[in-house]
């Protein structure tokens, strides 16, 4: 991220997931990007539709999954997962899975706003006790941290879009809903779209 | 040539390079297969609907993949397999029935008896086999709907075919 770059922040100093995607976004270069449903959808979606995007709409759960069925099926490229909270406390199982698959070329980033956005803002596991970063180091994760400040968050590019993978990071962002920016929801094409820009 | 054999061939005839699995005694032999072939990578999963995701992530990249588990893992992959439905994503499947006829742990039955229901109210195609010798084609069947189609295809290979555990 760029040093003259000022996320906003809310008034308990957290930054503001909307611009941190545009901000990240602006970073992708060549890479392949799967989204959360909810919020993580709108958020990707308003930086900017892009062929290869892929949004999910449902599946709770699955989004870090398809991320790696993505980065064994194209290991010259770059895999990117972008997902909330809700979502991969769903599927935190995965986490076994990919760090035992060890992908080098997937990074999955967790927009923690520890809260169900969709539903209301009832508060999320993450909001307690459970630490999804600690989950992912004993999974097997070597490159997982939490990114709460904006000067945190400077890191947030090069481990997304060029370390080495597996990497995950969850970054802890304001609570509040965005103005949603819908994509396509036609999944067939969502997906037929994604295999033709490859 | 075993069953197993067979069904790799079937997965080498379809250009299937990933089989994600939570693996099962019936399968074992043709996933020993898939681990020792330079062709093939096995994805040992934590829970089965994680497969169906990953069959969405190989197929957006340009890859056949296939998932192999026991009936009770289709419990689990009820919601995942929705995400088949919405993308018209290929998902074959190679399913290992517990459950059915002489089937030791009765904690298995229900599941055993809900699976292929429950699949094709999410939309899969089913194919029960309970000779060994129409595993391999039937699933040759299955891989040519899901990935010609667009569509879930299962085989439901019956405990007739493979044996009952017996404790």
């Amino acid at each position: 991220m760029d040093q003259h770059v000022t996320l906003p922040v809310d008034d308990e100093g957290r930054v503001r997931r909307r611009p941190l995607v545009a901000e990240l976004m602006a970073h992708r270069g060549e890479a392949l990007v799967i989204t959360g449903l909810g919020s993580a959808t709108y958020d990707v979606a308003a930086a900017g539709d892009h062929d290869n995007n892929f949004y999910f709409w449902g599946g709770m759960g699955l989004t870090a999954m398809t991320g790696l069925g993505l980065a064994i099926a194209q290991p010259q490229r770059r895999a990117v997962v972008i997902t909330g909270d809700g979502d991969m406390m769903m599927g935190i199982g995965s986490l076994a899975t990919i760090a035992s698959a060890a992908p080098d070329n997937l990074a999955i980033l967790v927009l923690d706003n520890e809260r169900f956005g969709e539903t209301g803002e009832q508060m999320g596991l993450s909001a307690g006790v459970t630490d999804m970063v600690q989950m992912a180091k004993g999974a097997g994760f070597q490159k997982a941290a939490t990114f709460a400040t904006e000067a945190e968050m400077r890191e947030l590019p090069d481990l997304l879009f060029s370390t080495p993978g597996p990497v995950f990071c969850v970054a802890k962002v304001a609570p509040g809903n965005d103005a949603r920016v819908l994509p396509s929801t036609d999944g067939a094409y969502l997906t037929r779209r994604f295999r033709d820009a490859l | 040539m075993s069953w197993s054999e067979d069904v790799f061939s079937v997965l080498d005839n379809h250009q299937v390079s990933t089989i994600a699995t939570v693996p099962d005694a019936g399968l074992s032999h043709v996933l020993s297969l898939c681990e020792e072939a330079p062709s093939k990578k096995v994805v040992t999963l934590t829970t089965e609907e994680e497969g169906v995701g990953m069959m969405l992530g190989l197929w957006l990249g340009k890859q056949r993949g296939a998932l192999f588990m026991q009936s009770s893992g289709v419990g689990n992959c009820i919601n995942a397999l929705s995400v088949m439905a919405s993308t018209r994503c290929p998902c074959a499947m190679l399913i290992t029935m517990r459950g059915q006829w002489g089937e030791f742990n009765p904690w298995q039955v229900p599941m055993g008896h809900a699976t292929q229901p429950v699949m094709e109210a999410m939309g899969v195609y089913c194919y029960s086999v309970e000779q060994a010798d129409q595993i391999a084609e039937t699933f040759d069947a299955a891989c040519g709907l899901a990935f010609n189609g667009g569509y879930a295809a299962a085989v439901l290979i019956h405990q007739r075919a493979l044996g009952t555990k017996v404790f």
